[in-house]
């Protein structure tokens, strides 16, 4: 079934310029929202607006880079919640308000989100545990660990130089201040372009899509599948220097962002499973999930209703793909 | 690999090492062990009221996990039932508000509601073919919405007949413990002896080809979910029954969404679907409950419970995980 489907996937990447499968419908979505947003909010009518939108959504962003990469090779990894609050409890509690420390502390955050990934990566390859269990147990054993670890309330402060990359921006002539969160973001999104142009980012693809395929290929499933893990923990690491530059030490920083950051993923037109969708969906997936928070917020839908709508939003998008998707196979599968 | 070699190595007496005999072994492992352990701080686990708090503990968390187990022998799961057990206690809760005589006309009415959630659920998955895991996190939202919306807290009042449910007991075993592990046999023989039962099997064995094989696999998903959602919605009842009001974080604040699903899991039914059952999934329950009470018997920090059960959880399938490979 998928392997029929997966055919329709490379030709889509070949040499022509064209929307990945699924990419289309978020975007028109985006763009909607975007332009809702300008109507209903005075921020929006100029660029400044738009870039708090940005600065706001880059941690989600970037954490959906991420758990593309596993959710793409065909896995899940539920413990980025727990591991940006950890990250985010560990980092104070390092720092402790001295400004030297911020130099070896953020190294040292983000090797701690690889190494995370890594466990993730080797349990979930090398064990053979389904990762959805190996990432369910990482989340229990991190959530206890650091409070554990902290005696059961995050202590300690941030530096005002560890905090500047989530809080603060440069100015540049024309669009007034650029959020250093920005500039780190869009980094971000071309180095993972450029990766899944590549043929360790295809694999990855062609992983999800058929994993017995791959390795009569001679393809190394388990070392990239790894390595997909280790990229996600690595962007928890770095979703955890925004967030906690943005709003500062809490334990609850991290609260349910493994659900909206897969959410974000699937509005994405990536399936689950594996095998289908691009990194930029992904992202877009994001950028929508927090423009439609925003509009809900300008609208002044109380915070009850907006995970309803939230809900009410991924079930329809997710069927309109696959109820589309499918009338596509039917018409495959009988030619 | 050396796969092969093993295989022919294998002595005789694994073949009975199922996953749900290994489960009651750990079980009794981990009794003895924890008993020695408390009874080293001069303490006893096993005493009439480390007895009653296990089989309490496993009361709630064992209602849902035995509808969860349903739903993941088919190859899905739900991650809406800790909002809907909120949700439970609530209706439940406010039609009964203190009047025994509406105890009947709630009760149905509770799992009228949970049954209907969960035929949305089972609908969504098979008729609209979205995931399982988005279907239900996106009901899970909407719930949540609505309890958000509506409560600030505690709402309803259950009548003081109702409470016996939750309180009573026959020496140290809760009488609602014993009407759980009824429902488990009900959901044995359901599952082992009736066709419904094999149905479920086939659909997570391999859902194209039970369809090839002439079951109707969609009906047999949403009646999983329906029979999930109504175990939700049991629990709810019986929450609401110790609580003696509805609670509408009473679900999540226990995480019984992951925490029902990593049961399920320890009691050695595939994540996959298809192979396991609810005599697992109680001993997995059981074993969480212990695992509890002996930490609280020890009186350890209650976040080193957490980092146990998550190595518990991922050891545990990762040693199901290599039988299976052997085999």
């Amino acid at each position: 079934m998928t392997g029929m489907n997966g055919t329709t996937t490379t030709t889509g990447a070949g040499r022509r310029l064209r929307l990945a499968d699924g990419t289309a419908p978020v975007l028109a979505v985006l763009a909607v929202l975007l332009v809702a947003l300008a109507f209903t909010g005075p921020a929006y009518s100029e660029p400044a607006g738009y870039l708090a939108l940005l600065k706001r959504a880059a941690p989600l962003m970037i954490l959906a880079i991420g758990q593309y990469f596993v959710i793409v090779s065909g896995g899940f990894d539920l413990s980025v919640g727990s591991l940006v609050t950890a990250e985010v409890v560990i980092a104070a509690r390092l720092i402790d308000g001295d400004e030297a420390a911020t130099l070896w502390v953020i190294p040292f955050v983000l090797g701690f989100g690889a190494l995370i990934g890594l466990v993730n990566g080797l349990i979930t390859t090398q064990l053979l545990v389904p990762s959805f269990i190996v990432t369910l147990g990482m989340l229990l054993v991190l959530d206890g660990a650091v409070f554990l670890w902290t005696g059961g309330s995050p202590r300690g402060a941030l530096s005002e130089s560890f905090r500047m990359v989530g809080r603060e921006g440069f100015d540049v002539p024309l669009i007034g201040q650029l959020p250093w969160s920005v500039l780190l973001l869009t980094a971000l999104v071309v180095a993972a372009v450029l990766f899944m142009r590549g043929g360790t980012g295809r694999m990855l693809v062609a992983i999800g899509d058929n994993q017995t395929a791959v390795r009569f290929g001679g393809g190394h499933v388990e070392r990239v599948r790894t390595l997909a893990f280790v990229l996600s923990g690595t962007s928890a690491a770095i979703a955890a220097v925004l967030l906690g530059g943005f709003a500062g030490v809490s334990a609850q920083v991290g609260d349910g962002l493994e659900f909206r950051v897969i959410t974000a993923v699937v509005l994405g037109g990536v399936v689950l499973g594996g095998g289908r969708g691009s990194v930029v969906a992904a992202m877009a997936g994001a950028l929508t999930l927090e423009a439609l928070f925003s509009l809900l917020n300008l609208l002044g839908i109380s915070g009850g209703l907006e995970s309803t709508v939230q809900g009410v939003i991924i079930i329809a998008a997710v069927a309109y793909a696959s109820v589309g998707r499918s009338k596509f196979r039917t018409r495959k599968g009988t030619s | 690999m050396s796969a092969a070699t093993l295989v022919r190595t294998r002595p005789q007496w694994t073949r009975f090492a199922t996953p749900a005999v290994s489960v009651y072994v750990a079980l009794v492992l981990l009794l003895v062990v924890g008993s020695v352990l408390v009874g080293a701080r001069g303490g006893m686990l096993l005493d009439q009221g480390g007895i009653l708090n296990i089989l309490t503990r496993s009361t709630a968390l064992g209602l849902v996990a035995i509808g969860q187990t349903m739903v993941i022998l088919t190859g899905k799961l739900d991650l809406s039932v800790a909002y809907l057990i909120g949700l439970c206690s609530l209706i439940g809760a406010e039609t009964m508000a203190g009047d025994p005589g509406m105890i009947l006309p709630a009760v149905l009415l509770t799992l009228a509601c949970a049954a209907g959630v969960g035929l949305v659920n089972g609908l969504v998955v098979t008729k609209l073919k979205v995931n399982a895991f988005i279907a239900t996190l996106g009901m899970a939202l909407i719930i949540r919405g609505y309890l958000e919306n509506a409560y600030t807290g505690p709402a309803g009042e259950v009548p003081r007949v109702f409470q016996h449910l939750g309180y009573d007991r026959i020496g140290p075993v809760p009488i609602s413990a014993l009407l759980m592990l009824a429902l488990a046999a009900l959901a044995w023989w359901f599952l082992t002896r009736t066709r419904g039962g094999y149905h479920l099997y086939a659909v997570g064995g391999d859902e194209e080809v039970a369809r090839f094989s002439g079951i109707r696999t969609d009906r047999v998903v949403v009646l999983a979910h329906v029979l999930c959602s109504v175990a939700a919605g049991l629990a709810g009842l019986f929450l609401a029954s110790r609580l003696g009001s509805g609670a509408p974080w009473v679900g999540t604040d226990a995480g019984y969404d992951l925490e029902s699903i990593a049961a399920v899991v320890l009691g050695g039914t595939l994540l996959a679907g298809g192979r396991g059952g609810v005599a697992g999934t109680i001993g997995g329950v059981l074993i969480l409950a212990t695992l509890d009470t002996t930490f609280d018997d020890l009186g350890v920090t209650p976040f080193f419970k957490d980092v146990v059960r998550g190595a518990v959880l991922i050891a545990a399938v990762a040693l199901y995980a290599r039988r299976r490979g052997l085999r």
